[in-house]
């Protein structure tokens, strides 16, 4: 009997430790199979066009890998899977690319600089129309998201301070039905909500992120250790992304198809476009991701960060994290870059080279 | 012998116990090794002394920012709207169940409208409540109390019935009034079993806190749990989902010790 549960125990451990062996981890090798991560977003949306008509395919089978385009309705969830190695790229925010895989010690690469919100996240205030009425209201709004941000930028605009107000953590979820609700007087919030809550006729913008332009940027990241090792997988990536703005531009069906993805019209969907400021070409995106402004805008977006504690617990300035621009140079720790802006891909496509 | 014959003696019980929890710590440790030798900041399964670095943080020191002890603050305005909501179902389903039970008049009217009720999904209608209700703390415990009261009343009322019926006819020939039988006879009965019942409805009630919180909220459990998972914090998360189920745990053993003490004669009524 003795030996018997001892060998009970050894075996219960034995399949623990495998179990704990099985979990994704993120690995870096040559390899065929990719995944791509993708969440509702106007600047996103081409993803999932990409994927339903055949885009993906076309350019994956030209390098010879396949590519999974997979769609997650919750944002948040997809970076945490993304960081936690099951996906080998995401769309997601410069903001959450910093506090997220990176802060969590993954190396990143920007691959696609997207669009910039032109006005897409605002602050929204119930029968007021002046920003420094916010004082003292209780504003409701995902805590630690780029419409934290937004506030924080914001009041600095006006000479105030988060405690001159209380932030009340909402879902995003509910932000529109929240509104509704008489004790909800001032939420932060990004498009469709903010065009939801502004069907209201108490509704008033005070402040969007066209005040703020290029902070907020949307980016398609990959793991750094994972497009080094297989730069087909970067080209892949931009081939299918500008060929998809190409179509998004000529074609009338794209956008169709993104609007109604996204759960609106053609004439909402362009509403959304409009406070968007999408780079349609790889010139675009150059001249914007080699630009000088860049480098100024990550680096308020790193202070935010480190002000609220989200670039780890042992981050002691807002330098903790290195971010490498296109031509090298790092803002904050160089012996601890996890955050890269590499022009690569997107130079290969601008000189018609994929 | 027979398998089904072998008995743990005393010392083996508590080894026997310990097994799947050491298993299950040495599994999280093999993986979170290999994990963290791989990359030293990865957030998804932290070392044993990370996760303690942060309970010291939130639960050991002021937040430098609101000056508050995060993680009690965070477990008193939790604790307080889950046992302001379970205080309510309890009542509401003592009452509604025995009249259920009790009095056939009540059954055909309430009966059937509270089977219907107690199959809509609660977690369903959080829309609907922080509408009507804000999104204030009423919010929360009404969908506690939705939540757990309607099964809690079937459960009462079914159990009345269980009362054998010798028992009331009984009460009857000696005289008593229908209060007097609710009063006396049944309410007795009912109370140590409302308590089985109750304890089966922590877990739900949890369950539908945390949801409340993760929508809107600026403090408790779920809330932080919710937030942080923001960043990938599992040196919070994890701390916070062990420190949940303690206290789940112990609001479970608080209701078991409660029914010995305060109705010894049950425990030999139940094996009856």
């Amino acid at each position: 009997m003795n030996r018997s549960i001892s060998k009970l125990l050894q075996s219960a451990v034995a399949v623990a430790a495998s179990l704990a062996l099985v979990m994704p981890s993120a690995e870096a090798a040559p390899k065929k199979d990719f995944k791509v991560a993708w969440s509702i977003y106007v600047g996103w949306m081409p993803w999932g066009y990409a994927a339903d008509t055949g885009i993906v395919k076309k350019w994956a089978d030209k390098y010879g890998i396949t590519i999974e385009v997979k769609q997650f309705n919750d944002y948040v969830e997809s970076i945490n899977q993304y960081t936690a190695g099951a996906f080998d790229a995401v769309t997601l925010t410069n903001m959450d690319a910093l506090s997220i895989p990176a802060a969590g010690g993954v190396d990143t690469t920007a691959v696609i600089v997207g669009d910039y919100s032109n006005g897409n996240d605002a602050i929204i205030l119930k029968g007021k129309d002046k920003l420094a009425d916010i004082k003292g209201q209780t504003v409701n709004l995902v805590e630690f998201s780029v419409s934290h941000y937004l506030l924080a930028r914001a009041l600095e605009s006006v000479k105030l301070a988060e405690k001159d107000v209380k932030v009340l953590n909402t879902s995003d979820a509910d932000m529109a039905s929240a509104y509704k609700t008489a004790d909800v007087t001032a939420v932060v919030t990004w498009k469709p909500i903010v065009s939801t809550i502004l069907e209201s006729p108490d509704a008033k913008a005070v402040y969007d992120s066209s005040q703020i332009p290029g902070e907020i940027i949307d980016l398609l990241v990959a793991n750094t250790e994972v497009v080094k090792d297989n730069p087909d997988f970067g080209k892949a990536l931009a081939g299918i992304w500008y060929e998809t703005m190409t179509e998004l531009a000529s074609k009338k069906e794209a956008k169709e198809h993104m609007a109604k993805a996204s759960g609106t019209d053609v004439a909402g969907f362009d509403e959304q476009l409009k406070t968007t400021k999408l780079f349609s070409t790889p010139a675009d995106a150059l001249a914007f991701t080699s630009g000088a402004d860049i480098k100024g805008k990550n680096e308020l977006v790193a202070k935010f960060l480190f002000d609220k504690a989200l670039l780890g617990k042992d981050a002691k300035s807002a330098e903790a994290i290195g971010i490498e621009f296109p031509d090298k140079s790092v803002f904050g720790d160089k012996a601890n870059v996890k955050l890269r802006y590499d022009a690569t891909f997107m130079q290969a496509a601008a000189d018609g080279k994929l | 012998m027979r398998l089904l014959n072998i008995k743990p003696d005393r010392a083996w019980t508590v080894a026997l116990a310990a097994l799947p929890f050491f298993a299950l710590i040495v599994a999280y440790m093999v993986g979170s090794g290999i994990r963290l030798a791989e990359n030293p900041n990865d957030k998804l399964l932290p070392s044993f002394t990370a996760m303690a670095e942060a309970v010291k943080h939130y639960a050991l020191e002021a937040d430098p920012r609101s000056g508050l002890y995060l993680m009690w603050n965070d477990t008193l305005s939790s604790l307080s709207l889950l046992l302001t909501a379970l205080a309510i179902s309890t009542f509401i389903a003592l009452v509604v169940g025995i009249l259920i039970g009790l009095l056939p008049i009540a059954g055909a009217t309430f009966g059937p409208v509270v089977a219907v009720a107690s199959m809509v999904p609660p977690l369903a209608l959080l829309p609907i409540l922080f509408i009507i209700m804000g999104l204030g703390d009423g919010a929360k415990i009404s969908l506690i109390v939705i939540g757990t009261t309607l099964k809690l009343v079937r459960d009462m009322a079914l159990r009345v019935k269980d009362i054998p019926a010798e028992l009331l006819i009984k009460a009857q020939t000696l005289g008593a009034s229908t209060w007097q039988i609710a009063l006396r006879v049944v309410l007795p009965q009912m109370l140590p079993r409302l308590i089985d019942s109750v304890r089966l409805e922590i877990g739900p009630a949890w369950l539908f806190l945390i949801a409340a919180e993760a929508i809107a909220a600026d403090s408790g459990l779920g809330y932080r749990i919710f937030l942080v998972r923001r960043y990938l914090a599992m040196d919070v998360i994890i701390p916070y989902v062990i420190w949940i189920t303690v206290l789940a745990f112990l609001m479970d053993l608080a209701l078991r010790l409660l029914q010995r003490k305060a109705f010894p004669w049950f425990a030999g009524a139940r094996t009856a």
